[in-house]
């Protein structure tokens, strides 16, 4: 029964499976859509801006704000000593996120005071007012100091299995190196925002751009030191977040509820883009160490990784994103011994966070790497070394954390996409085309994705939702996950309509908000529709049943006869419209509204013996791209790029071809122009779109073919069969690095590994390019 | 404002001058009077005008989510259709146009423009943040085709876009919209004469000057009374396109009490071609002077076409790039490299300079206070000149140059008779390569001649490290760049990732 359903031919438009637009097109494209700047603001409303440090890492000797107060309109100044509550926003309960900076400050931007005023522009000017004297300490910016004397936020992970130093030493072949992984901002367009009103008693509401509404909730209730109760966070969409808020928009949030119960008026902190990209947390850079030991094969058969990663001056949630680089450190391919270690380092820089794919992508590039090294050694083509690495079905299939992979169907991905864009013939085209020393050189790789779904920490895999039917036979729904344009909203109406069968304009999913469905997990990890589509679909079924059961007795049939069909309900014989029968449910006094919940099976991790089950299924794809570089300065495009990819049954093909499209792009970013430049005193000079550099239109692949994998359902009981698309396309991006890479090579021949960071910028690669020629 | 006249120091009849700026925001007329000098269109639209729809996304012209759209009628007849940044234009320069913003697109029945049920069709929106600048950037697009009827294709889409970041769907559906809907009519165009004739109407002489306890914002309507304001206040800030005073304002929140726009100024944007050149009006656009530079020089065009974004093109001016000195501008070393003659006025005084004189020093230029550049001479280059311009940045489009190589080379029978060398991004001004100009001129154009000059090059700069480029790589690249001009210059191909590859051997 559960799926059957989808199969029908009679299902309603707008169900599942189809490319339904989302839900907010008409509202984006007309200006409309609401975003928290939007709101409408309430008389009186004040403005807060913050003061930030000047220095890397300093005590604080003293602050004089009175020519912050002396900036007409200014009407509330805020340092750590006003705060009502806890001066604490760490999300992980280390207590080292000071909202406001105290006695010292860790970071080149970090927080020290907030000043509420009646205007942005003067909070603005006077958050630039203070007169404050440091006494500077010796700051810790980069991973290679921070080496030198780890010291980290929080206690590094081990998986290992097997004798690896043994089977590293027996390897016929050997080989070591060293890769850095540079982070990457999120540039959401829309940037940290929040707005606080005062209510009665302890009560606050606020409208904040947040993926996790019940952790903003949490923690705003703590600063204001109040009960969670009190504390109302509402979300209706984002301009994007890309993780960029699951936690950073904590601080804003708490620091406008604080100005509001303060001062008894609306407050909104809205933060510059500089001030944005200088405050927030970006995604990890890594120095990753390989030891690897293969045969003439190419076959691995021992890997020892180590995975050191820039925190920043806090945890935050440097922890599972570590660990989730030592998870993906495997990507496709079995080691048959193993020993992954990682070393979250604490720097005097911005708290590193969440970022689409949360470490695991930093994992993978890692293991990629050292595909590449094999290749070189061996001279094979780093696909055919690639795929003799593969995970096995049935054999060679258990990862280093001990998850046997299941549902492995990577070789299916690779060979559809290998026959799709012509690797191979492209492949030597494109080598004896680059034997005549061209300026301008190519290069093509094809690289896989195998991506873990669900949270590692096993208690977020839980979700719940509330579902109305209104006596008109419309529907609201309400979840715990929020939309960041990813299609959320538009998803979960498609589950209640596939469910319910109706019409889909009379379903609407409401604005998330913690007074709605409580302790939500953040929207994050790819589980928003996975977790929230079946609590979605759990309420709707309790409501159907109960629909059922009244529509068996009142029209006196057996249940089993009663069927919920495009835009009416078979009862027997007879078809009642749904709205119809809505009603005589209403006045046969039925429930008409329902909670549902949901939690993953399978599921279990045990961090500290580095064992378990954390994934309840892996998600599956592949990317050949070609470049071309230019060898005299290092400039490149991306002339083609094909992916095939797995979304099981996809619940909406169009919206899941735009996360693979833009998942592409954005991680192409981050392995080619997005370089996070820090100078000597610890700030960072890359805090604006005129010097951070994403991907801008022309910069996409000139050929960009995306195909969602065939018959493709998913092995678990996941909704509708569907898998998580959020994070895993961004992976793809990988092949773009490989491709260079490529391309640099074949200026010295092949013959030796080009060993290229990333961010791989034009001057990088020119570097790598006379490297090689040297 | 009689008083504010008077101490204005100038004698024109009362009633004359204007104390309001005018335009049409939609299908309003608008009279806005006592704003702050410094106001944004932004900031004027989203806070008393209630546009939300309009977003901030960065706040100094580079991300595009504020896009909005000036119609202005165009010399000779007809309109001309410009995206802009509203967050880095003011409230003052809107005069005497149209402003549309996204709210004005869908017909009043709700029926969407053309472009917008496109983007809704094509998925071309995810988190719809980044979405009505977009539209705006694409229907500009659509209106200014509309004079040719020309289908665009994605090289075109590209190019009117590179000003619009989008951090969710990657572009190609946006692209996908954009083919499927930019040449498709729409109300606009059986629009165009009413507007047009709605606009000549605001037409009129008057300088305007707008005040406010925060300041003055002046917009003279003839040179001489341009000239004549900056004699009176010359501390006065010069504002043409307004798309680094806009940085000042948002960014650095400089208090600018007295603006003097040179956009009204009749004939100020001027593009004059002589049987020597060009004469370029201070005020000309990127967008104005494009076609005539690439036909001049086609190289310039490219260059021009990676300049900024079209929204920086349409506001920002080549007059105002070299008035502020910076060493990483684009336009000033190819028009160095070009022989650019520069003509400066101080109230009746005149004065003309080569251009790469008129660069001082890193900040500082040869301008007097109250001085102000008046227009630009570009010569036609002398036969057997070749002259090539790249543009070498971390991304192709909308960013700002790491290194720019210009280049006027002049052969004969393969020997270099004439070079002018200039760079951007080498040092704290536009500056020529001299030493490297010697190493060429009199030798065999051959790979000697190349080895030799990049050799002076190294004598020739100093360049910085930034975050955007290493020391290194700027004097490795501007080396290797000769490389690349020999190779244009000699036939071999192809040279070229971005652009039409026919420009490297025009």
């Amino acid at each position: 029964m559960p799926d059957a359903i989808a199969e029908r031919e009679t299902s309603a438009e707008g169900g599942a499976h189809r490319s339904r637009r989302h839900e907010s097109a008409h509202k984006h494209v007309t200006g409309a859509a609401a975003y928290i700047n939007d709101l409408p603001e309430a008389p009186g409303l004040l403005h807060v801006a913050l003061g930030l440090s000047t220095r890397a890492h300093a005590r604080l000797v003293s602050i004089d704000l009175d020519p912050v107060r002396a900036v007409p309109g200014v009407v509330l100044v805020l340092t750590a000593g006003d705060l009502p509550g806890e001066n604490d926003t760490s999300p992980v309960g280390k207590h080292d996120e000071p909202l406001l900076a105290e006695g010292h400050v860790a970071f080149h931007g970090q927080p020290i005071y907030a000043v509420a005023a009646e205007t942005r522009e003067a909070a603005r000017r006077a958050a630039r007012a203070a007169r404050i004297v440091y006494e500077d300490l010796p700051a810790v910016l980069d991973i290679e100091t921070a080496l030198a004397d780890p010291v980290l936020v929080t206690p590094g992970a081990t998986m290992q299995r097997g004798d690896w130093a043994a089977a590293l030493d027996a390897a016929p072949r050997r080989l070591s190196g060293t890769m850095a992984i540079g982070g990457q901002e999120h540039f959401y367009l829309e940037g940290q925002v929040a707005l606080a009103e005062p209510g009665e008693d302890d009560e606050v509401r606020i409208w904040c751009s947040t993926q996790h509404p019940s952790e903003t909730q949490h923690i705003v209730a703590h600063a204001l030191g109040v009960a969670s109760h009190a504390v109302t966070v509402e979300v209706r969409r984002m301009g994007g977040a890309f993780g960029g808020k699951e936690t950073q928009a904590n601080p804003f949030a708490c620091l406008a509820a604080i100005v509001a119960k303060k001062t008894g008026r609306a407050a909104k902190l809205r933060l510059d883009r500089d001030d944005d990209m200088i405050v927030t947390g970006k995604r990890h850079e890594f120095v990753v160490r390989y030891d690897v030991g293969y045969d003439d094969d190419g076959r691995i058969h021992a890997v020892d990784m180590l995975y050191a990663a820039r925190c920043g001056y806090s945890a935050d949630l440097s922890g599972p994103v570590t660990d989730r680089a030592l998870f993906h450190a495997d990507n496709c391919y079995f080691y048959p011994a193993v020993r992954l270690r990682s070393l979250p380092l604490k720097t005097n820089t911005c708290s590193n966070t969440a970022f689409r794919g949360f470490g695991g992508p930093q994992g993978m590039l890692g293991g990629e790497r050292v595909i590449e090294e094999v290749a070189f050694a061996t001279g094979l083509d780093p696909l055919e070394v690639r795929r003799r690495n593969f995970y096995g079905i049935g054999e060679r299939d258990l990862t280093p954390y001990c998850q046997t992979v299941e549902d492995n169907v990577i070789a299916d991905v690779v060979d559809t996409l290998v026959a799709r864009c012509d690797y191979a013939a492209r492949r030597a085209t494109i080598r004896a085309a680059n034997a005549a020393a061209p300026l301008i050189v190519r290069g093509i790789a094809l690289t896989p994705v195998k991506f873990g779904i669900s949270f590692t920490a096993t208690q977020f895999n839980q979700a719940a939702a509330l579902v109305h039917i209104y006596t008109d036979g419309s529907i609201a729904v309400n979840h715990g996950g929020t939309e960041m344009g990813q299609g959320l909203h538009t998803k979960i109406a498609q589950v209640a309509v596939e469910e319910l069968q109706v019409d889909a304009g009379s379903v609407r999913v409401t604005a998330t908000t913690t007074g709605k469905v409580p302790n939500t997990s953040a929207t994050a990890a790819s589980s928003g529709a996975d977790l929230n589509g079946k609590a979605v679909q759990a309420a709707v079924r309790t409501l159907k049943d109960r629909l059922v059961t009244f529509a068996a007795e009142q029209y006196g049939v057996p249940p089993d006869t009663v069927a919920f069909l495009p835009g009416r309900v078979r009862i027997g014989n007879q078809d009642v419209p749904f709205a119809a029968l809505i009603r005589q449910a209403y006045f046969a006094r039925v429930q008409l509204s329902a909670t549902g919940f949901y939690k993953t099976p399978k599921i279990h991790w045990d961090r500290d013996a580095g064992r378990g089950r954390p994934f309840y299924y892996f998600a599956y794809g592949a990317a050949c791209v070609e470049v071309a570089v230019d060898t005299l300065t290092g400039e490149y495009r991306i002339e083609r790029a094909d992916i095939v990819h797995d979304c099981g049954r996809s619940l909406n093909p169009a919206i899941d071809i735009g996360q693979i499209e833009g998942g592409f792009v954005q991680g192409a970013g981050w392995l080619t122009t997005e370089e996070l430049v820090w100078d000597a005193a610890g700030r960072l000079r890359t805090h604006a779109p005129s010097t951070y550099k994403i991907p801008a239109c022309g910069d996409r692949p000139r050929v960009f073919n995306v195909h969602l994998l065939d018959n493709a359902a998913s092995h678990e009981d996941t909704i509708f069969r569907s898998k998580a698309v959020g994070e895993p396309p961004l992976m793809l991006g990988i092949a773009v690095l490989h491709a260079l890479s490529d391309a640099v090579a074949s200026v010295g021949g092949w013959r030796v590994c080009p060993r290229l960071d990333a961010p791989a910028t034009p001057e990088r690669v020119l570097r790598a390019i006379e490297t090689l020629r040297a | 404002m009689q008083d504010e006249a008077a101490s204005y120091g100038d004698n024109r009849p009362e009633g004359v001058m204007r104390d309001h700026v005018r335009f049409w925001l939609g299908s309003s007329r608008q009279e806005v009077r006592g704003i702050a000098p410094t106001l944004t269109v932004l900031d004027w639209l989203r806070g008393p005008m209630r546009r939300s729809g309009t977003k901030e996304g960065c706040n100094e012209g580079d991300c595009g989510a504020c896009t909005v759209v000036v119609v202005r009628p165009r010399a000779g007849g007809g309109l001309t259709w410009r995206a802009v940044n509203a967050c880095i234009q003011l409230v003052g320069q809107l005069d005497g146009c149209l402003l549309l913003t996204v709210e004005d697109l869908a017909a009043a029945d709700g029926t969407l423009h053309p472009v917008q049920q496109a983007m809704v069709d094509l998925h071309g929106s995810q988190c719809g943040f980044c979405t009505p600048g977009f539209v705006m950037s694409l229907f500009a697009m659509g209106r200014d085709m509309g004079r040719d009827g020309a289908a665009p294709d994605e090289a075109a889409i590209d190019d009117a876009l590179a000003g619009n970041l989008c951090r969710c769907t990657g572009y190609a559906p946006i692209v996908r919209a954009g083919l499927a809907s930019i040449a498709a009519d729409d109300a606009w165009r059986a629009e165009a004469a009413a507007i047009e004739a709605r606009l000549r109407a605001l037409d009129d002489d008057e300088d305007v000057v707008v005040t406010s306890p925060a300041g003055r914002f002046s917009a003279p309507a003839s040179v001489d009374a341009l000239a004549e304001t900056l004699l009176a206040d010359p501390d006065a800030t010069v504002l043409a396109g307004g798309t680094d005073v806009g940085l000042w304002i948002t960014k650095q929140m400089r208090v600018l009490p007295h603006l003097v726009w040179v956009g009204r100024v009749a004939g100020f944007a001027d593009i004059t071609e002589t049987a020597d050149g060009l004469e370029i009006g201070a005020s000309a656009t990127y967008s104005d002077a494009m076609a005539a530079l690439g036909a001049l020089l086609p190289d310039m065009g490219e260059l021009l076409r990676r300049l900024g974004s079209v929204q920086v093109r349409n506001a920002g001016t080549i007059g105002g790039n070299i008035a502020n000195g910076s060493p990483i501008g684009d336009s000033p070393p190819a028009l160095i490299a070009a022989g650019a003659t520069l003509h400066l006025r101080r109230g009746d005084t005149r004065r003309s300079l080569p251009l790469e004189d008129f660069f001082i020093a890193y900040g500082r230029q040869d301008r007097a206070p109250g001085e102000f550049v008046e227009r630009i001479t570009v010569p036609r280059p002398a036969p057997g000149t070749r002259f090539r311009a790249y543009k070498v940045s971390k991304r192709f489009d909308q960013d700002i140059t790491a290194v720019l190589g210009c280049y006027a080379i002049t052969l004969d029978g393969g020997r270099v008779t004439a070079a002018r060398i200039a760079h951007g991004g080498m040092a704290g001004t536009p500056k020529r390569a001299t030493a490297a100009e010697a190493a060429l001129i009199g030798r065999t154009w051959d790979a000697d001649a190349v080895r030799a000059a990049q050799g002076a090059l190294a004598s020739d700069y100093m360049p910085l490290d930034d975050m955007r480029a290493s020391a290194w790589y700027r004097l490795r690249v501007a080396q290797n760049l000769l490389v690349r001009l020999h190779a244009e210059t000699t036939g071999q191909a192809p040279t070229r990732l971005v652009g039409a590859p026919e420009l490297a051997h025009a």
